[in-house]
């Protein structure tokens, strides 16, 4: 880039900020700054859609074990139904059992088709689609339910420290200090092992009470510098309570670092429940989970792929889009933020200066 | 100073108390050890399980039971380190200490690997903000950091080790290969030289018409069944790397300073045939590493001849150039040996394995072909535990120096014309590593807990298989220890990261 570039772009920078920030909200702005990250966008429908369809598609369970509540979904089969496994061959000979029938290529003759089971079949003949589908519907609820209880516990935690100081911050510090020092793993494993046979949902509870360490830290630095701003003395000078002051003043204004920092959390959830789900400490059998899946089924790697392939897809592609998601929303929500001109961009920064 | 690191300290202890009490009486609680042997159908059950409750105090209460924990614990200020017997009997210490080893060797290469390539590629994202590479950087940690663990472990098992096994079976890279390798390959060599659309579709001719090349070449040769790099390219890639190290600490343009480097890669290659003339069964872990020390020492007073000025940053390029040119040298050592390794029994054409930290080579004493066992069975848990944390450092790195590149020092460094090597290696990046000592602290005293599920995939009997077997098997004494010394690592981690913090950055005050 030359030096005349670099001047063009300085002047085009600051003409398109003025232009951009005339007579938007804070949140509009935050809006106008996200829909522009072409990965975050993409990877939010994708979320959306995908949540949509995996809860659509296995129905919705609720209720205990004993007296279950289940709104059915479009997909015929559950995850307990066995049918005849499928054998066919594969196009270099090789003996298929339980092969995917989901068809995707139209040049093939045969166009595109669902088949009886998309997914496949494990080699006792549950249908995979259903398994894989009412996993992922479990890992991503511990994901919400994790991410729900700890962007709470960790705001509220963080702003009383901030906001309070003194003996109050000490005391709330220390107690996060000691919760940080316990490893995720150990305490996964150990609430795993203990409460993973009561169902999914006591476990992404469990998992959220220790979730919120990070957050609550991040929550209070920011606390700390927003308690000193202009705006929070004229409030507290109008009277206005210490809750007032913590949730419609300082608040409001902590919300960047809040949410990036929760999508943070979604995706290290998903990741931490698969894992433990994996050597058996997570979701426990009946119960199926996207980490419960591979890791039953990995062994048969060789004669039947798709059992490892699906569920890896999933988590993968819920993390990712998740990390996105957050990616974005830190540039939104970050005004120093600069991004790389287009000729776009450069064509209107001209056509500003020109007015 | 010293009053702030020891209430530090204080504050430490009582963390410490405070986590393990929780920790312990939560396990104790929510677990009941005695509960598999009151199912049983034994006998003695009624004396088993009066036994065990002997042996593990289950009498007392979880939270006086603590103090009794707290007691043998405390022992180390009298010399007498107590954390308890688990309920085989056995002692809980002897357990940790035979596992903490294991885990050490299998996480280290993989951490420190992790961390200098991290950083290498962030900065490099960093400086070239926006550009091809740096946005499938961006994608490429991304996608890393949202793989789990335990998935990738499959699919390296999958195509790298079984899939690299089958190769070596005749050791020809097949037709497809040959085509596919270099168009991807080109793509990554291409992506890392940038420059304008033009240059970047040439530098991609260039680099997948060699990489077709050298591809015929090996197989031509036979290479990969009987790998070698010989006395020339050993001296050729260790001369290659004096250059890139004395071109980034000094310049390129820094004839000194190349000379230096040129002539420690010489030596190396001056010692090719000395070295290998040494006995494979003399050697050993301890040997090989003062050989290291002697070849640095060595290095760093060949390139200090050199100097009528900048002695210190001359002999900081001899040092590591002569580190380099070791390992181009063991490299090659290894290369030789291992065409008979892997034709020997107990290995049968199958090198790269899936499990286990070490085969049985019986009798083997040569120390190359242990050495060449142990990396190939580190091989696939450290790409693994690399592939994940790797992207942490690359967006740390990479945010980190976007920040400091935004200072004011650093443009008035361009101003006063200082060229953009210097600006970027001596003001910016000195200064955008200080946060990422913080992270650096913070995970190395992770390491020791840090591979639980790794080491319960491969098979290594470490402190996280420890730890699954103790939460599985209701061992409360056995997690407590492997709890307490993780938790006590990461806790002066913690303490090392903040002291080394505000060493490294005077604005940081001390004591608030």
């Amino acid at each position: 880039m030359t030096e005349n570039q670099a001047a063009a772009n300085a002047t085009a920078d600051a003409s398109i900020e003025m232009k951009e920030t005339a007579g938007l909200s804070q949140g509009q702005l935050v809006l106008k700054r996200f829909l522009r990250h072409r990965g975050a966008n993409i990877s939010l429908a994708y979320l959306a859609l995908l949540i949509l369809f995996v809860f659509t598609a296995g129905g919705i369970h609720l209720g205990s074990r004993e007296t279950p509540i289940t709104i059915p979904g479009w997909w015929h089969l559950s995850i307990t139904d066995m049918s005849e496994v499928a054998i066919s061959n594969s196009d270099s000979g090789q003996l298929l059992v339980g092969a995917p029938t989901l068809d995707l290529n139209p040049f093939d003759g045969n166009g595109v088709h669902i088949g009886a089971h998309p997914f496949g079949q494990d080699a006792i003949g549950h249908d995979y689609f259903a398994l894989v589908i009412r996993g992922a519907q479990q890992s991503i609820m511990v994901m919400l339910v994790v991410g729900l209880i700890g962007g709470l516990m960790g705001t509220v935690i963080g702003a009383v420290s901030g906001y309070f100081r003194g003996l109050t911050d000490s005391v709330l510090m220390r107690f996060t200090d000691l919760i940080i020092t316990i490893p995720t793993v150990i305490i996964g494993s150990v609430i795993g092992a203990k409460f993973g046979n009561l169902g999914v949902f006591p476990l992404a509870i469990f998992l959220g009470l220790f979730a919120w360490t990070g957050l609550a830290r991040l929550v209070r630095g920011e606390f700390l510098s927003l308690r000193e701003r202009e705006f929070v003395d004229a409030a507290r000078v109008a009277g206005a309570s210490a809750g007032r002051i913590i949730f419609k003043h300082i608040l409001p204004n902590a919300m960047g670092v809040i949410i990036v920092s929760v999508t943070l959390l979604l995706s290290g959830a998903i990741l931490l429940e698969t894992a433990l789900s994996y050597v058996g400490f997570g979701v426990q059998s009946p119960d199926v989970s996207l980490g419960t899946l591979i890791s039953q089924y990995q062994d048969s790697f060789q004669a039947s792929p798709w059992l490892f392939w699906w569920p890896g897809f999933f988590i993968i592609s819920i993390a990712l889009s998740v990390n996105f998601i957050g990616d974005g929303l830190r540039d939104a929500f970050d005004p120093r933020q600069k991004r790389k001109l287009g000729r776009k961009d450069l064509a209107m920064a001209k056509n500003v200066e020109k007015n | 100073m010293l009053a702030f690191i020891g209430r530090r300290i204080a504050i430490s202890f009582l963390v410490l108390f405070g986590s393990s009490f929780i920790v312990y009486n939560m396990e104790a609680i929510a677990g009941d050890p005695l509960a598999g042997l009151a199912e049983s159908s034994a006998r003695n059950k009624e004396y088993l399980i009066a036994r065990l409750t002997a042996q593990l105090q289950l009498d007392v209460p979880p939270p006086a039971r603590y103090f009794l924990w707290l007691k043998g614990v405390l022992g180390v200020f009298v010399g007498n380190l107590d954390f308890g017997r688990t309920r085989q009997g056995g002692a809980v210490l002897d357990l940790i200490g035979a596992a903490v080893p294991v885990t050490l060797r299998l996480v280290t290469a993989a951490t420190v690997l992790a961390i200098i390539l991290g950083i290498s590629i962030g900065v490099l994202s960093a400086i070239r903000q926006y550009s091809r590479l740096d946005y499938s950087m961006t994608f490429v940690s991304f996608l890393f950091f949202s793989l789990p663990v335990f998935w990738v472990a499959v699919l390296l098992k999958q195509y790298f080790a079984i899939g690299f096994n089958d190769f070596l079976a005749d050791g020809q890279v097949t037709t497809p290969f040959m085509i596919a390798i270099p168009l991807a390959l080109g793509l990554i060599v291409a992506g890392f030289i940038g420059g304008e659309r033009k240059r970047f579709w040439i530098s991609y001719a260039v680099s997948a018409l060699g990489l077709f090349g050298l591809l015929n070449l090996l197989n031509l040769l036979n290479w990969f069944q009987s790998p070698g790099l010989g006395i020339v390219l050993v001296f050729l890639f260790s001369a290659g790397a004096g250059i890139v190290v004395a071109g980034l600490t000094m310049g390129f343009d820094h004839k000194t300073a190349r000379n230096a480097a040129l002539s420690v890669a010489a030596l190396g290659a001056v010692l090719y045939v000395p070295f290998n003339m040494i006995p494979g069964h003399w050697l050993n872990l301890g040997l090989l590493a003062l050989m290291g020390v002697v070849a640095v020492v060595v290095g760093v007073f060949t390139a200090g001849f050199w100097a009528k000025e900048d002695r210190g940053a001359l002999r900081r390029i001899g040092g590591i150039t002569a580190f380099i040119t070791g390992l181009f040298l063991i490299l090659d050592k290894l290369m030789q040996v291992w065409n008979p390794y892997v034709n020997s029994d107990a290995i049968s054409g199958r090198p790269v394995p899936t499990i286990s930290a070490a085969n049985d080579l019986m009798d083997s004493h040569n120390y190359w072909w242990q050495l060449l066992d142990v990396l190939l069975h580190l091989l696939l848990p450290t790409l693994g535990i690399m592939l994940i944390s790797f992207a942490g450092y690359v967006r740390y790195a990479r945010s980190s120096l976007l920040e400091v590149m935004n200072m004011d020092y650093i443009r008035t460094a361009r101003a006063k014309g200082l060229t953009e090597r210097t600006v970027v290696v001596r003001h910016a990046l000195r200064n955008a590593m200080i946060p990422l000592t913080t992270l650096i602290a913070f995970d190395l005293s992770g390491l020791i807990g840090g591979a639980f599920i790794t080491e319960a995939i491969y098979g290594w009997k470490g402190m996280g298989t420890v730890f699954l077997e103790s939460v599985s098997t209701q061992d409360l004494n056995l997690l407590m220890g492997v709890f307490f010394l993780t938790s006590f690592l990461a806790v002066m981690g913690n303490l090392l990261a903040d002291i080394a913090y505000s060493a490294l950055d005077p604005r940081i005050r001390m004591g608030k």
